[in-house]
């Protein structure tokens, strides 16, 4: 019998050498005729691991890893499979506690299958979504989306069910599903991990949100920092087409465009200036996209991760999705753990977790052996938690009562030789550096906020200087057009609340 | 845009492959801009006024217009750059990781300053946002290539090479 030997293929095994290690692993096969063979995988997002090399076993699939190339020799040193008494060998791999206390609904096929795979990814459940969308009418799957209470996953958290309507609701004789795939926000990956992992997850939920609210053409808006991201798409496109899931028999069909470095285009009206080919100056809202969005039709904006839902949703039924989380925090969240901590990868987990929890029993603590003194939580945007916060459950409002917000689910994870003084300006730098210019808040506030944060961090009058800070980044938040300028305050402010030391700022000006 | 012009010359051979492929183009329609620019700026390395000017012409756009576009994204160069564009991504995970430091070194070892390309016109190094690699940064992109957890030494190891011609 064969045995199959899995080696990941997403961004991040692909830099640490998973090609190179797919290579060693076929030359060692071939040199000790070994009765085995390889199969490519997207990755289970257990990246302290990468590359993780799987090799098939009664008891499921054991692990491998970090494997470098020049290490798969020692793997196959007897000439045989690679066992668990390998000193590298991390067990079976879904019993490794990051992956077995997860809860994984949109990434349960991640790592397992082959990515571009059409019958691996109906043998895992892959297709039930769409089958249930066909079976009912729209109205039943917006229906079910509504009641599931999904919300929007890119950051801005709008209910699902109340776009789908809207997009319905309004007439148009062509209409547009646009996936936002532009994940710009530093400290995430999940999108791309699910692109990279189960691409066709995608299509199906754009096909099954294309059903509900009767749009016939779909648009992957595609950052062009992901190039793996590009090819593994463009090819699983291409399978779509021919199974029938996309074209002209399906009546929907998607096309692949490139961004072009650009962070704003991931706000929802610059991304739609983009893909009409203009520079992605933001739209005053309204008119909503869901009315008048590409080329002044119906459109229906979402996230990856938002999209890829639906096909749980469908499968599974509203209630068991909307039966994790709390509040109106419904189903999971893919959390990413990144930056300074040793074990960083990706977390589905429903809404509840806390920081602590994440950081330390998930991720190990930092990568350095250092206290973790800060955590950026919901990407470049998003606020700086000291460890007093980790205790708050990681949900939509829980976070925002505390000045935070979960965003896109980034979780960035700094230790204590951090300058949380360069974190704050670089805050304003980077609204700086991507404004789209259109308001004048965000294009010449962002380049104040720097030079007020820099002389405070010079020690130049900080108390003076804190007064104009705090007018800046309450016009920045009530004067921007789009979230850009409206949450860069965000990081700012919490550096000033939570470590003021860095800004040459006694304790009592914060309390007062 | 006539100053570019003198201190950049087009040259004639780029411009006659910017003529065939605006002619093989499958769309000239706006929304085909942004895949006209990308596949030019693969094929002849930038975006010069010269193409920039063929590009509207068969778009049906203002000179003015694709100009805007073109320095609207960050992707988009409008002069010739180094032969490799070596992207250091500058962002917060990667920051927390030590990505200053790695840029303080390819900046200190190639002497160069950020787009500026080394004098023996092989690598210019730039300052990106992401590349979705935050568990297993620090991270650079060379080409179409993305590597991980790259320290000095290993920036070193991947940079050299570029440079056949630098003993350095």
């Amino acid at each position: 019998m064969t045995t199959r030997i899995y080696v990941p293929g997403d961004t991040t095994a692909w830099s640490l050498g998973a090609d190179e290690v797919e290579t060693a692993i076929v030359n060692a096969i071939t040199n000790h005729g070994l009765a085995a063979e390889v199969v490519r995988t997207g990755s289970r997002g257990l990246y302290w691991l990468e590359p993780l090399v799987e090799v098939d076993s009664p008891d499921g699939r054991i692990g491998f890893g970090p494997i470098a190339p020049e290490e798969v020799a020692d793997l196959f040193a007897d000439g045989k499979l690679p066992t668990t008494a390998h000193p590298r060998s991390v067990g079976i791999v879904a019993e490794i506690p990051f992956l077995r206390d997860q809860q994984r609904l949109t990434f349960r096929r991640a790592g397992l299958i082959d990515p571009l795979s059409w019958s691996d990814y109906q043998a895992h459940g892959g297709g039930e979504g769409i089958r249930q969308a066909r079976e009912s009418t729209p109205q039943q799957v917006i229906d079910a989306v509504m009641a599931s209470g999904l919300r929007g996953r890119g950051g801005a958290a709008f209910p699902a069910g109340i776009k789908w309507q809207t997009v319905h609701d309004t007439p148009g004789d062509v209409k547009y599903i646009v996936c936002n795939a532009d994940e710009g926000d530093s400290g995430t990956f999940a999108d791309r991990l699910l692109m990279e992992s189960d691409p066709f997850q995608l299509i199906e939920g754009m096909a099954i949100a294309a059903r509900a609210v009767g749009a016939s053409q779909g648009v992957i808006y595609l950052r062009s920092e992901y190039p793996r991201t590009h090819a593994v798409l463009t090819t699983a496109l291409a399978t779509a087409r021919e199974v029938g899931l996309l074209g002209a028999g399906a009546g929907f069909d998607i096309t692949l465009f490139l961004g072009a470095g650009s962070y704003i285009c991931g706000e929802e009206t610059a991304l739609l200036e983009s893909l009409e080919g203009k520079r992605g100056m933001v739209r005053p809202k309204p008119p909503l996209p869901a009315r008048e969005g590409l080329h002044g039709k119906p459109t229906l904006v979402h996230n990856v991760l938002t999209l890829a839902a639906a096909t749980t949703i469908l499968a599974d039924g509203a209630d068991q999705y909307a039966g994790h989380g709390l509040d109106r925090s419904r189903g999971t969240m893919p959390f990413q753990l990144g930056g300074n901590v040793a074990r960083g990868g990706l977390v589905e987990h429903a809404f509840g977790l806390t920081l602590d929890a994440l950081i330390h029993d998930f991720g190990g603590g930092t990568r350095s052996g250092r206290p973790a003194r800060a955590v950026q939580v919901g990407g470049p945007l998003g606020a700086y938690l000291p460890a007093e916060q980790w205790v708050t459950p990681l949900a939509y409002e829980s976070y925002l009562a505390i000045g935070a917000m979960l965003g896109h689910g980034g979780v960035v994870v700094f230790d204590d030789t951090v300058d949380m003084g360069a974190q704050a300006e670089f805050a304003m730098q980077f609204c700086a550096h991507e404004s789209c210019g259109k308001c004048t808040p965000c294009r010449i506030g962002s380049v104040r906020g720097v030079e007020l944060i820099q002389q405070m961090r010079r020690g130049e009058e900080p108390e003076r200087h804190l007064a104009v800070l705090h007018e800046l980044c309450e016009t920045l938040e009530l004067g921007s057009l789009c979230a850009l300028g409206g949450l860069t305050p965000m990081p700012v402010r919490s550096v000033i609340n939570h470590f003021p030391e860095a800004l040459h700022l006694p304790a009592e000006v914060i309390s007062s | 845009m006539d100053d570019r012009q003198t201190e950049h010359p087009d040259h004639g051979d780029d411009l006659e492959i910017v003529r065939r492929l605006l002619a093989d183009a499958p769309s000239t329609a706006p929304d085909a801009l942004l895949p006209l620019l990308h596949e030019v700026q693969r094929r002849v390395g930038h975006l010069s006024p010269g193409a920039i000017r063929l590009i509207a012409d068969a778009c049906n756009l203002s000179r003015a217009e694709v100009h805007g576009v073109v320095t609207f994204y960050h992707d988009f160069q409008t002069a010739p750059g180094a032969r490799h564009r070596v992207q250091l991504c500058m962002a917060e995970a990667c920051q927390a990781v030590g990505c200053r430091e790695l840029a303080a070194h390819a900046r200190e070892s190639l002497g160069v300053e950020w787009q500026e390309a080394t004098p023996d016109g092989a690598v210019q190094i730039e300052q990106m946002y992401c590349f979705g690699n935050c568990a297993t940064g620090p991270t650079i992109r060379i080409g179409d290539r993305i590597h991980g957890r790259v320290t000095p030494e290993r920036f070193d190891a991947l940079v050299t090479p570029l440079r056949p011609e630098s003993s350095a």
